[in-house]
C-alpha cells in the first residue's frame, strides 16, 4: 500500500511528472524562442510561473456549479499523474500491469480534455463555452485515428498488456521499424499534437480569438493546476507514443527518443497557423483516419 | 525578499487594454515583445484573458465609451494586479485634456502603479519603466 502511494505521489507519479513537465515546458519555450531568433526564458521560468499563480486571487463563478469548477483541473492533473504512474511502472517491471491497461491509459488520456470541457461549462463564460464546444468536436475527431493507431502495437504484440507491448519491442526491435508501425506512429504524432493543445490544433485554448478559451475564467492556484496538467501531458503523451511504437532501448535511449518527438511537436507547432474546427475535423476524420485504417490492415497482414 | 514579491516580479503576464489609443503605443508594446527586445527572457508574456494577468497595461485617453470597461477590467482582475499607464494619453491626456468625451487621466479612474510618458514611448522606455517598477516593489518589500 505504501509502495503504491509512493509510486503514485512521488515517482513515477505526481511529483515526477510535475518536474518533468516543467522541464518539457522549458524545452518547448526555449526551442520556440530559438526558432524566433530570440534568447528565450530561463530554465526556472515554468517554476516561477506556477509559483506566481499560487499567490494570486482565485475568482469563482457567481452562478455556476463551483464544485465542478474547482474539481475539473484537479481531475485532469490526477489522471495525467495516473497515466505516468501506470506507464512508467510497467516499463520498469513489464509484468506489473493488469489486463487491458493499454486501453485504460488511452481512456485516461481523454480525461484532461473532458475535464476542461466540464470546467469550461461550469465557468459560465461565453468564451469558455465556445472553447468547450471546439474541444468536444476535436476530441471526437482525433480519438478515432488515435485508437486505430494504438491497435497496431496491440496486434503486433498479440496482447493488450502494456508491459507485453514493451517487452515484445525490447526483444524484437521497435514496431516503428515496420511499415505499419511507422504509419501508425505518424498518425499518432498528429493526434497528440491535438491532445497536447499545440498550435495547428490549439483552437480550444485560442488566446487571440477566445481569450484563453476553455480556461478563460480560471485564475490563481486553479489555473496553476491547469498549467501543470498541460505540462504533464506534454511529457506523458509523447512518452506514451515512444513506449508504444518506438520502445526498444534503455532509459537513456527512451529519453532521447522522447526529446526527438517533443522537438518534432514543437517544430510542427511553430511552422503552422491555427486551423479552423471544420478543417481540423476534416483532417482527422479524412486522411489521418484512412492512414490509420491502412496501418491496422498492414499490421493484420503482418507487415 | 518575501515569497509574494519574489514570485510576482519574476513572471509578469500582461493584459493589454487599448482604451481608444491612436495605436502608436500598441505598436511600440508589440515591438517590445518582438525578438529584438525579447521580454520573454524575463518571464513577461502577453495573455488573452484578464483572469490570467498580473499587469493591466492601458494605452490611450480613456473616454466615455470605455470608462466602464476599464473599471470592469480592474475589478475582474485577480489581485495583486499592477496597473501601467502607457503613453502620454493614459498618463495625462495631453492634447485631449479639455475634450468633450474624455474622462480624466487613468489615475482618476483606477489606481495606477507606473506611468510611462511618451508619444509613443520607445520599447527601451517601456522596458526601463518596468525595471524601475520592479526595483521599487523589491525596495518597498525590503523596508
Amino acid at each position: 500500500m505504501i509502495k503504491l502511494l509512493l509510486s503514485y505521489f512521488i515517482f513515477p507519479g505526481m511529483a515526477f511528472i510535475s518536474i518533468a513537465g516543467m522541464f518539457a515546458s522549458y524545452l518547448d519555450r526555449k526551442i520556440t524562442a530559438r526558432i524566433h531568433w530570440r534568447v528565450g526564458p530561463s530554465l526556472k521560468q515554468p517554476y516561477y510561473d506556477i509559483k506566481k499563480l499560487l499567490i494570486k486571487e482565485t475568482i469563482l463563478p457567481a452562478n455556476g456549479p463551483i464544485w465542478l469548477f474547482v474539481s475539473a483541473p484537479l481531475i485532469s492533473f490526477l489522471s495525467v499523474a495516473l497515466i505516468s504512474d501506470i506507464m512508467i511502472t510497467s516499463w520498469f517491471n513489464t509484468g506489473s500491469g493488469f489486463i487491458g491497461d493499454t486501453v485504460v491509459i488511452f481512456y485516461l488520456f481523454a480525461i484532461p480534455a473532458v475535464a476542461s470541457i466540464l470546467g469550461a461549462f461550469a465557468s459560465q463564460s461565453p468564451y469558455a463555452s465556445l472553447g468547450a464546444s471546439r474541444e468536444i468536436k476535436l476530441l471526437i475527431a482525433y480519438e478515432v485515428p488515435l485508437f486505430l493507431a494504438m491497435l497496431v502495437p496491440i496486434i503486433k504484440a498479440q496482447s493488450v498488456l502494456f508491459g507485453k507491448i514493451i517487452s515484445a519491442q525490447v526483444y524484437n526491435g521497435s514496431f516503428a521499424a515496420s511499415a505499419s508501425g511507422l504509419l501508425a506512429l505518424i498518425v499518432a504524432i498528429f493526434c497528440i499534437q491535438a491532445k497536447m493543445g499545440f498550435t495547428p490544433f490549439d483552437l480550444a485554448e485560442a488566446e487571440t480569438e477566445l481569450a484563453g478559451g476553455t480556461q478563460a475564467e480560471y485564475s490563481g492556484p486553479l489555473l496553476a493546476v491547469w498549467k501543470l496538467s498541460k505540462m504533464a501531458l506534454t511529457v506523458a503523451a509523447p512518452l506514451f507514443l515512444v513506449m508504444l511504437f518506438w520502445g526498444a532501448g534503455g532509459w537513456l535511449i527512451i529519453l532521447l527518443k522522447y526529446i526527438v518527438l517533443l522537438i518534432v511537436a514543437v517544430l510542427i507547432k511553430n511552422t503552422n497557423p491555427r486551423v479552423k474546427i471544420n478543417q481540423a475535423m476534416k483532417f482527422f476524420l479524412g486522411p489521418v483516419s484512412i492512414a490509420a485504417v491502412v496501418a491496422v490492415l498492414l499490421a493484420w497482414k503482418g507487415y | 525578499m518575501s515569497f509574494t514579491v519574489d514570485a510576482l516580479t519574476k513572471s509578469l503576464n500582461v493584459f493589454h487594454a487599448a482604451c481608444s489609443p491612436c495605436n502608436n503605443c500598441d505598436i511600440e508594446i508589440l515591438d517590445a515583445l518582438t525578438p529584438r527586445y525579447d521580454l520573454e527572457r524575463f518571464g513577461i508574456q502577453l495573455v488573452g484573458s484578464i483572469r490570467h494577468a498580473d499587469v493591466l497595461l492601458v494605452t490611450g485617453a480613456v473616454n466615455k465609451k470605455v470608462v466602464h470597461r476599464i473599471k470592469a477590467l480592474y475589478e475582474q482582475a485577480p489581485k495583486p494586479i499592477i496597473v501601467i499607464a502607457n503613453g502620454s494619453c493614459a498618463c495625462s491626456e495631453i492634447l485631449f485634456r479639455d475634450s468633450y468625451n474624455t474622462c480624466g487621466p487613468l489615475d482618476k479612474i483606477i489606481p495606477v502603479d507606473l506611468y510611462i510618458p511618451g508619444c509613443p514611448p520607445r520599447p527601451e522606455a517601456i522596458i526601463a519603466g518596468v525595471v524601475k517598477l520592479l526595483n521599487a516593489v523589491r525596495a518597498k518589500d525590503k523596508k
